[in-house]
């Protein structure tokens, strides 16, 4: 478990990610992969969980356009991204217009600035 | 002692709302106080009588201790669990076993909310809990939540099973037909599937229409053992059962967007009710979203997974239909505070007392409440309700 001056599981992620790194866990008893980072295995209740750098590749499992004025930055996508390892995450789809991104289509990740904090976004992979 | 022993021990003996709408000038806590009051007296106690207490608020991490002092009450059992809108349901299981083990004779479960004409509303409160309860692996994507965690499970459920727009369009349009019966729903301009169709978008695949009223509004029922209930003014409702299950937080936490904890929740309510979907005669669900009605009928066994979006089509639903569900006009168009689960009680209440006017669904005996709470289908409470003779 990592209670020390690193910080504990969230600070973590977020500092590799500040650094460009994107990580996730992978539980050393049950050998699930978990995201979010955290401290207990939501799988087995494991404590021992390490940092793995994750493929980067997933799939679109759903996705939402998020409605905007174009005055204040126009439509969005939110998305919710299956790694390749298994695991779930809310992101989104960049580089194609919200409306063009599909349930199962086949995406990559990358770490982007967000107000000066890393943040994970996902790219077509057919778009590259 | 298993859920089954609780069966019919405990009743609904008295309901009231206040508020509905909007409540200019007024607090949260002084609506409730007197949909409170209108409860108790439709109960024929007295508030002094209120030897429990059930109750939440969005804004509020304490907020029995306001119940309490406001209401002048001191109450030997309290339950303060707030898991979203559901809590209003979710709050039977505890009351019944309070009240069956002899710790207290009455209690009242309540709620109020001003957010629609409140100085500090909806925004504001948003805003605020963004600071003191982050989500920090969802926040930065900006969803406008709680629509886009609803249209994320509506769009996967679309892609799964082929439900279509118009099938959540149907669902619109059959509350808002409810509502039309509803001298006290909020929203009772006609409404057809085209014009939900063509709605401003809000979060794909929802329209405005999709989407919850956003109304001020209180609602306060009182539970006491069904022995006592038999001598008190009205009618009692019996609980056969009630049973919660709670799964995630957010909408990225949830397994199978297509599945939702009522597929537990009513599968242990209908166990220890020893009835099933086909018992049921009036349904009434918390329909946050359009697409909560289908999953709901899905989960709970009206029809087969991924079969809600046919089932509801050509009024199914609505007055005249083969399934009677939501027939105040729900959330989508009778009264939608934040949090509703107290409403969709108090109506199934009023159906099985026969006290619904035009709405009326004829020899009612029989009904559902389904819970919802949370910005994705988090939790989901499930009621079984009968009347005396239904037994």
């Amino acid at each position: 478990m990592q209670t020390n001056e690193q910080g504990g599981a969230e600070a973590r992620y977020q500092a590799a990610l500040n650094e460009g790194r994107f990580s996730i866990q992978r539980c050393n008893d049950c050998h699930k992969h978990v995201f979010y980072p955290r401290v207990v295995c939501p799988h087995c209740g494991g404590a021992s969980l390490a940092w793995v750098e994750p493929k980067g590749t997933g799939t679109v499992y759903s996705t939402t356009t998020v409605r905007r004025k174009p005055e204040a930055g126009g439509d969005y996508d939110v998305s919710l991204i299956d790694l390749d390892e298994g695991v779930r995450m809310m992101s989104r789809v960049e580089g194609v217009p919200p409306a063009e991104v599909k349930i199962g289509m086949r995406v990559r990740a990358k770490v982007v600035d967000n107000k000066g904090a890393g943040l994970v976004v996902f790219a077509a992979e057919e778009a590259k | 002692m298993s859920l089954r022993d609780l069966r019919g021990r405990t009743a609904i003996v008295g309901v009231g709302t206040a508020g509905c709408g909007e409540a200019h000038g007024m607090s949260d806590l002084e609506i409730l106080s007197q949909a409170a009051k209108a409860a108790v007296e439709d109960a024929g106690l007295a508030m002094k009588d209120m030897d429990g207490l059930c109750t939440a608020n969005l804004n509020s991490a304490m907020w029995p201790l306001n119940v309490v002092e406001c209401l002048g009450i001191r109450p030997k059992f309290v339950d303060g669990t707030n898991i979203g809108g559901a809590a209003f349901v979710a709050h039977q299981l505890p009351a019944m076993l309070a009240l069956n083990a002899g710790l207290c004779d009455a209690v009242l479960v309540c709620y109020g909310s001003t957010q629609r004409t409140a100085t500090f509303g909806r925004k504001e409160r948003t805003a605020a809990r963004n600071i003191l309860d982050p989500n920090p692996f969802e926040g930065p994507y900006q969803p406008f939540n709680p629509p886009s965690s609803y249209a994320l499970i509506a769009a996967r459920h679309m892609y799964q099973y082929g439900t279509t727009r118009r099938h959540l369009a149907e669902v619109a349009v059959a509350a808002r037909k409810w509502a039309q019966l509803n001298p006290e729903a909020f929203s009772r301009d006609p409404l057809d599937i085209d014009t939900v169709l063509k709605a401003r978008m809000i979060s794909d695949p929802f329209s405005a229409y999709d989407c919850c009223l956003v109304t001020d509004g209180a609602a306060a029922y009182v539970m006491t053992r069904a022995d006592r209930a038999k001598d008190l003014k009205k009618k009692p409702v019996l609980i056969l059962s009630n049973a919660t299950a709670a799964w995630h937080r957010s909408v990225s936490g949830m397994r199978d967007l297509t599945v939702t904890p009522s597929k537990e929740s009513g599968e242990r309510a209908f166990a220890a009710a020893g009835l099933g979907p086909k018992d049921i005669d009036v349904v009434q669900i918390y329909d946050a979203f359009s697409i909560n009605t289908i999953l709901a009928l899905e989960d709970l066994g009206f029809c087969g997974k991924g079969e809600g979006g046919p089932f509801v089509e050509n009024g199914a639903i609505a007055p005249g239909g083969k399934l009677p569900v939501n027939t105040n006009g729900g959330g989508l168009s009778c009264v939608h505070p934040n949090m509703y689960g107290a409403f969709a009680t108090i109506e199934a209440v009023r159906q099985l007392r026969g006290e619904c006017g035009e709405r009326q669904v004829k020899g009612a005996k029989t009904a559902v409440v389904n819970g919802n709470g949370g910005t994705a289908a988090s939790s989901q409470s499930t009621s079984v309700l009968a009347t005396a003779g239904a037994l």
